[in-house]
């Protein structure tokens, strides 16, 4: 009987999949150098990020799209994508959630993120971005009382230019990969946050990103500059409607911990995974990267549950004597789900650390492989990783692959890797349901259970939705 | 409490039990035995609800309750528990989790008031010491690297934590000690009540020495083909199964 039980797979409830009705300012489909222009006129940029933009796109159209990775998708038309959209009511510029149309605000509230201050998180300021544009940052007043940054890329590129044109683009150079050029020539919003010499930032900065508009894209961009001896946990959350289309969305994230300084960035990435058939969802090719000066320490934790395929590798250059790099992760696929993630620890400096933690669960018909890089330069003395790679399978007709990439130019320094594959099995439920437990409830007790060492890593306030999260992502994988 | 009327059921297309009938009374406890192969551990698992144990005719009462209509968790809610004689490993999640995540199914199932984390904690002390087992157990994995010994006493800790109405034990004796056997036995012995039912699946009289059964059974070609009284079972032990071929 092996497995019957658990093959019959599927409905799920995606909760967020609900549309904005809303008056979208939406450019035609298709992509050439007015479409730059016009997007960074929009945003009223300086003259050399237009030239930035310019030469990212003159690059990209040479490039091609990378091949390497362990999904399958149909080839984009980038000609067939709006690149730019926002809602009409944002066209003024409100200056307080007060202006901001009540639809929006409305949207964020059904998503469990409202934007009064008085209502939210305690300790949590939020950037809200919505389609192509940023909608409202939070407690931006007590932030700057801290001299602490907080606000949108757009916003930054006027009024801290100089800031914005030393590190964009510092981390992740505009040709990097693929996605990466298109990210730099199209990018529309996204957060900006910058923590002064020895600070530590006063509370979780947050963004929730919404893609709302069918047919678009989004090309999200942030950077996070922590300066020497400074501290600072930023959150990303992420949601769209459900669509039979695939949609596009292409993010860069650069982070840069200056001497001393220590950044958190944790992701919990729900975008729609499309429907039981494969049908609709996001595609999500996201490069994000930190590089770690002096004693610093980057550490990436990540929940990724949604999204129809999944191309993200956030890495840690481990360029200052004695940083740290870490990076957990739980990945989940579902149905027809494709997600091909991992991470890449490059060390540089001597005495670097790194920890990688990779927690894959496969579900339904899904595609889940880690890709992982752990290189020692020759220059990294007494440079240490460790790296626990777990992939657990529920049911019989999904797929788990690992992918590990190690390179050592340092004989001083030690790498160690551990791997496991297990299975969610008939008897386990079984042993399970004879003590009076439902089998969906068992199964997200074992991936719980599996995922224990990432969630602790999560802000306390979202591990428990992270666990949330799963137990909804997993909805139906038993029958 | 239990009523089992001509029951046929198969495992893979394979008819194993073959118009099974037995009838067990509150407080009772019935001893199963036969040969190798004979649908012992079997009938346990069709009576728990084994996904891919499949009935073919005959009928069942729990109780009152059509047992078979049921969901294999609802049968444990409603009290029938299955001591296994190979119960898995579930990696990750300890045994205490597990054990609070069944105690609150069990008790949300009869309308009872969850449990507080601390005289849930205090009961589980309380099962782990009756079975002699060291309270750390708790913390490790669902049977996550335990002996085959621990295995078993960890399943009647359960049970002890359970308190179900009608207890299946497996071949528990299987595998274990005479030491680790007088201490599993002490622990359904403590459990025997004027409401509470056992059926105890074994190969070997040696157990009975320990639980005094009301009734032995013996099962051959997924029947019951003879049934009797505690000298039974020592006439099977002197005996054999062969001389039963005849009543068979």
């Amino acid at each position: 009987m092996a497995n019957e039980h658990i093959n019959e797979v599927i409905e799920r409830e995606y909760a967020p999949g609900f549309t904005t009705n809303i008056e979208s300012d939406t450019l035609p489909p298709g992509l050439d150098e007015s479409v730059i222009r016009t997007i960074s006129a929009r945003k009223e940029e300086p003259e050399w990020l237009l030239e930035w933009r310019l030469d990212a796109y003159r690059r990209w159209l040479d490039m091609s799209p990378p091949e390497w990775a362990q999904v399958q998708y149909p080839p984009i038309d980038h000609n067939a994508i709006s690149y730019f959209s926002m809602p009409k009511s944002m066209a003024d510029k409100p200056k307080s959630l007060d202006e901001v149309d009540p639809e929006l605000l409305a949207t964020y509230e059904k998503l469990g993120i409202p934007l009064h201050e008085q209502a939210m998180l305690a300790g949590v300021a939020v950037d809200a971005v919505f389609d192509s544009v940023s909608v409202a940052t939070t407690f931006r007043a007590n932030l700057a009382e801290a001299g602490v940054i907080f606000c949108s890329i757009s916003e930054a590129a006027r009024e801290y230019p100089d800031l914005v044109r030393q590190y964009l683009g510092s981390v992740v150079p505009k040709t990097d990969n693929y996605y990466a050029a298109l990210n730099s020539a199209v990018y529309s919003d996204g957060s900006f946050v910058y923590i002064p010499k020895g600070v530590r930032c006063p509370m979780e900065l947050s963004t929730y990103f919404r893609i709302n508009e069918s047919n678009t894209g989004q090309f999200e961009r942030t950077l996070i500059i922590a300066a020497e001896g400074s501290h600072v946990s930023y959150l990303e959350g992420c949601t769209a409607p459900m669509r039979d289309e695939n949609q596009l969305h292409a993010a860069v994230v650069e982070l840069i911990a200056l001497d001393d300084a220590e950044i958190k960035y944790s992701t919990v990435q729900n975008w729609y995974p499309g429907d039981a058939e494969g049908r609709g969802g996001i595609y999500n090719f996201v490069t994000k990267r930190g590089v770690a000066h002096h004693r610093a320490k980057i550490s990436w934790t990540q929940v990724e549950t949604g999204s129809a395929v999944t191309w993200k590798y956030p890495s840690c250059v481990l360029k200052g004597d004695d940083s740290v790099g870490e990076f957990y992760s739980v990945a989940l696929t579902h149905n027809h789900q494709q997600a091909d993630t991992g991470t890449k620890m490059i060390h540089l400096g001597r005495n670097t650390k790194s920890t990688i933690i990779s927690k894959g669960i496969s579900a339904g018909q899904s595609s889940n492989a880690y890709r992982g890089l752990v290189r020692m330069s020759p220059r990294a003395v007494g440079a240490r990783n460790y790296t626990q790679c777990d992939s657990l399978l529920i049911g019989d007709r999904c797929a788990a692959h690992t992918f590990p990439y190690i390179e050592s130019k340092q004989p001083s320094a030690v790498i160690e890797h551990e791997a496991t594959t297990s299975k969610v099995s008939d008897d386990q439920l079984y042993l399970c349901q004879q003590r009076g437990i439902d089998p969906e409830k068992a199964v997200s007790m074992i991936v719980n259970g599996f995922c224990k060492e990432v969630f602790k890593e999560l802000p306390m306030e979202f591990a428990m939705e992270a666990g949330k999260l799963l137990e909804v992502s997993l909805e139906g994988s038993v029958g | 409490m239990l009523s089992i009327k001509e029951l046929r059921a198969s495992v893979e297309d394979k008819h194993i039990l073959q118009g099974l009938s037995l009838d067990i009374g509150p407080g009772e406890v019935h001893a199963i035995m036969g040969p190798n192969g004979a649908g012992k551990s079997t009938l346990g698992h069709v009576l728990a609800g084994r996904p891919g144990y499949d009935v073919l005719s005959g009928s069942v009462d729990f109780d009152g309750q059509d047992l078979m209509a049921m969901e294999t968790e609802a049968r444990a809610q409603a009290g029938l528990f299955l001591a296994f004689q190979y119960p898995v490993e579930i990696p990750g999640v300890s045994n205490m989790e597990f054990l609070k995540a069944s105690v609150d199914a069990v008790r949300e199932a009869n309308n009872l008031e969850a449990l507080d984390s601390v005289s849930f904690m205090k009961r589980a002390r309380e099962a782990c010491k009756a079975v002699n087992l060291n309270a750390d157990f708790l913390k490790r994995g669902v049977n996550e690297g335990f002996s085959g010994g621990e295995k078993k006493r960890n399943e009647l800790m359960q049970m002890m934590l359970l308190e179900p109405k009608l207890c299946i034990l497996d071949e528990t004796d299987s595998g274990l000690d005479i030491d680790a056997l007088q201490v599993v036995a002490a622990g359904v012995n403590a459990m025997r009540s004027a409401d509470r039912s056992f059926i105890v699946v074994t190969h070997y009289q040696r157990l009975l020495d320990y639980i005094e059964p009301d009734f032995v059974h013996v099962l051959a070609g997924g029947r019951i083909v003879r049934s009797g009284g505690k000298e039974l079972a020592l006439e099977l032990e002197s005996k054999g199964y062969a001389w039963l071929d005849g009543a068979a």
